[in-house]
């Protein structure tokens, strides 16, 4: 019989046969490549019981106008049964910029909560109790300087470092690959993030110092593979700068932590999951022999892939995003956000993020997904999957050495080059018809019911520029300067930076003030420009 | 000489600050593919960079992606900032995460042209094609 198709192919375009038998597994053994729940390669999941034991983090990301606006959505979200916080900071925030710098004007607020000071810091959580609730923070060029914000919020509450429980996602070489909101050149920026990593080891054991990311990777238009490879490759490249810090691996590894995106590939997503903890298991083994199982195990967050929404149809996006969310709990997920309906318009109303919350708690509460441990291990094709990803990632790995590693990679432009060369590709299958898009490619509607969208006014910026105005009035200049003389010296001579930092935001400095302090000692980044 | 001999110059780029370079990308690609001749700024462009840009470069139109929310603002300063200077026969269009509601009234205040996501590649170049003969 004729098939639909004279191709079938993952959404990452590896070819996909008929169906699926014990020829595909030759060589492959259920004791090397799948193991037990728990134990090396962790293929099955970093945990014995995994969500028999305790269910996945729901955190949804969120941000929007100013610290107090925020504050009220995240008690919304607390209120309605989210386990744990996610910061979404606004464009300036995450450029190192003040909401009173030129550069900000119109975009304070828009696309996350606007954070200038230890006060906005303060107001961002007041009423939350940091020890109880975990926070993650999508923050990554001025990463420290807002986890010195946090810290220093947590002090004056006299909660004790040790007891914080969250994340910074601080990743800046998928910034410079994907999301593109750099402040200074790689060398230095690799070394303040080497200081996070041993300032949390020290000092806040808790905390994830780090989330490797290949969420955006992804949302660039990367494949799965590129997106598992260029995403474990750069976590390589971190604790390689740890450990010639000077640091053991056994000290910082079982605090990083991993961010992958879940797109609309259901078995192709599973497997990059169950991929992505065998490679980083394999990987860490063979290059750095911990002896602390931890350091093995690649824990991580996921989000529904924003690039799968659109902007037709919008209630189709809770469908979409349904099939992902299930995919990364069929995956083992430790945390999952779903993105909301309205996401390709604007930032989520409180209506439609609630209705993506309640399509975890469906998940967890009613599809009965959850009562085994890794349900799709054994199955020829989701096994097939995932040793074709982690082989993929592998010949990706070797491609990246010998181009003399990440950072050089990256200054060459190859990993973007890769990954724009791949969004090129699905936007001409797309294009082709190769590939439908229910609501834009088929089953068009002409006039579409539109959905309400939030809308944030400009009274978010010039009442953050007043505070700001304030804030300069009401502090010790000279205290202030000479705070961030000290971040200067102590970063010219290769000193921890964490503890001036601190000292810097309690000293009222802000955030752009710290940044171009820093600026002046490592300079700017500028992109090699890929086309 | 012929309408079809005009060379087209356009500037392709991102005004603001966010980083979603994804579509302003393959947009340049299709252009350029086209016969077009690209100037691409890079991210992080001020608006003010974006007109200085344009001037120097002597562009028939402006293509920008946005994506932050921030699109009201920017594109009004922009269509401000080449009147200023005299440069108000410089089409400016774009893209991006722009809400239907806010088409109109970018559209009254002179912004030619704003592309929904997923638009068809050939749209986007059909429409910067159909600028030679408007000269």
């Amino acid at each position: 019989m004729n098939e639909r198709k004279s191709r079938f192919t993952s959404l990452s375009g590896l070819d996909i046969e008929r169906c699926y038998g014990p020829d595909h597994l030759k060589g492959w053994s259920a004791e090397q490549d799948l193991g037990q729940p728990g134990a090396f390669p962790y293929t099955r999941g970093c945990y014995p019981g995994m969500y028999r034991n305790r269910l996945w983090t729901m955190r949804q990301f969120a941000g929007f106008g100013s610290a107090d606006d925020t504050n009220r959505r995240f008690k919304y979200l607390l209120d309605h049964g989210q386990t744990g916080l996610s910061v979404a900071f606004d464009l300036p925030t995450l450029m190192g910029l003040d909401s009173d710098d030129l550069l900000a004007r119109g975009e304070v607020g828009y696309c996350g909560v606007a954070i200038s000071s230890l006060s906005d810091m303060e107001r961002l959580f007041d009423g939350i109790p940091l020890d109880q609730v975990t926070t993650s923070m999508t923050i990554n060029g001025p990463a420290a300087v807002l986890f010195a914000m946090y810290l220093a919020v947590a002090e004056k509450r006299g909660i004790p470092f040790d007891r914080l429980g969250g994340t910074i996602q601080n990743d800046i070489l998928k910034e410079y690959i994907a999301q593109k909101e750099w402040l200074f050149p790689p060398e230095p920026h690799l070394a303040l993030i080497v200081d996070t990593i041993a300032y949390c080891a020290a000092h806040v054991p808790k905390w994830h110092p780090i989330s490797i990311s290949g969420y955006h990777i992804r949302e660039a238009g990367s494949t799965a593979v590129q997106e598992l490879a260029f995403t474990l490759y750069n976590g390589l490249t971190y604790v390689e700068a740890a450990v010639k810090s000077g640091l053991e691996v056994d000290a910082f590894a079982p605090q990083l932590s991993f961010f992958f995106n879940v797109h609309n590939d259901f078995f192709e997503e599973i497997a990059k999951f169950r991929a992505a903890r065998r490679l980083w298991a394999r990987e860490m083994e063979r290059q750095y022999h911990p002896r602390n199982p931890r350091s093995l195990q690649l824990r991580c967050h996921a989000q529904t892939a924003g690039c799968s929404l659109t902007a037709q149809q919008p209630m189709n996006n809770v469908v979409r995003t349904t099939l992902q969310a299930l995919a990364a709990v069929l995956g083992g997920t430790q945390s999952l956000h779903t993105n909301s309906m309205d996401e390709t318009l604007a930032l989520p109303t409180e209506e439609a993020v609630k209705l993506a919350l309640r399509t975890q708690q469906i998940i967890a509460a009613e599809s009965e997904t959850v009562n085994t441990v890794d349900p799709l291990g054994g199955s020829y094709f989701v096994e097939t999957l995932t040793n074709r990803l982690e082989e993929g990632a592998l010949e990706l790995f070797r491609k990246l050495d010998g181009l003399g590693g990440m950072v050089s990679a990256i200054e060459r432009g190859y990993p973007q080059r890769e990954i724009l060369d791949a969004s090129q590709r699905y936007q001409r299958e797309i294009e082709r018809q190769e590939r439908s898009i229910v609501g834009v490619t088929t089953h068009r509607e002409e006039d579409a019911r539109s959905i309400p969208i939030l809308k944030i006014g400009p009274e978010v910026e010039q009442e953050q520029v007043a505070r700001l105005s304030d804030l300069k009035k009401s502090r010790d200049p000279f205290k202030m300067a000479g705070s961030l003389e000290e971040l200067q010296e102590m970063a010219s001579c290769h000193q921890n930076l964490m503890p001036p930092l601190i000292e810097a935001v309690k000293a009222k400095a802000t955030l752009g003030e710290i940044c171009a302090a820093l600026k002046e000692v490592y300079g700017t980044y500028r992109e090699p420009v890929v086309l | 000489m012929t309408v079809a001999a005009t060379p087209l110059r356009i500037l392709i780029g991102k005004v603001g600050l966010d980083g979603h370079d994804r579509g302003v990308k393959l947009v340049a690609r299709a252009l350029r593919d086209a016969g077009i001749e690209i100037i691409y700024t890079g991210l992080h462009q001020s608006p003010e960079q974006i007109v200085t840009t344009a001037i120097q470069e002597d562009v028939q139109a402006i293509g920008l992606s946005i994506h932050s929310g921030a699109h009201n603002s920017l594109f009004l300063r922009i269509l401000g900032l080449l009147r200023e200077q005299g440069a108000g026969d410089i089409v400016l269009f774009g893209g991006g995460i722009i809400p239907d509601e806010d088409v109109p009234r970018l559209k009254a205040a002179g912004v030619q042209r704003l592309f929904r996501p997923a638009t068809p590649m050939h749209d986007i170049v059909e429409f910067v094609n159909g600028l030679r003969t408007e000269r």
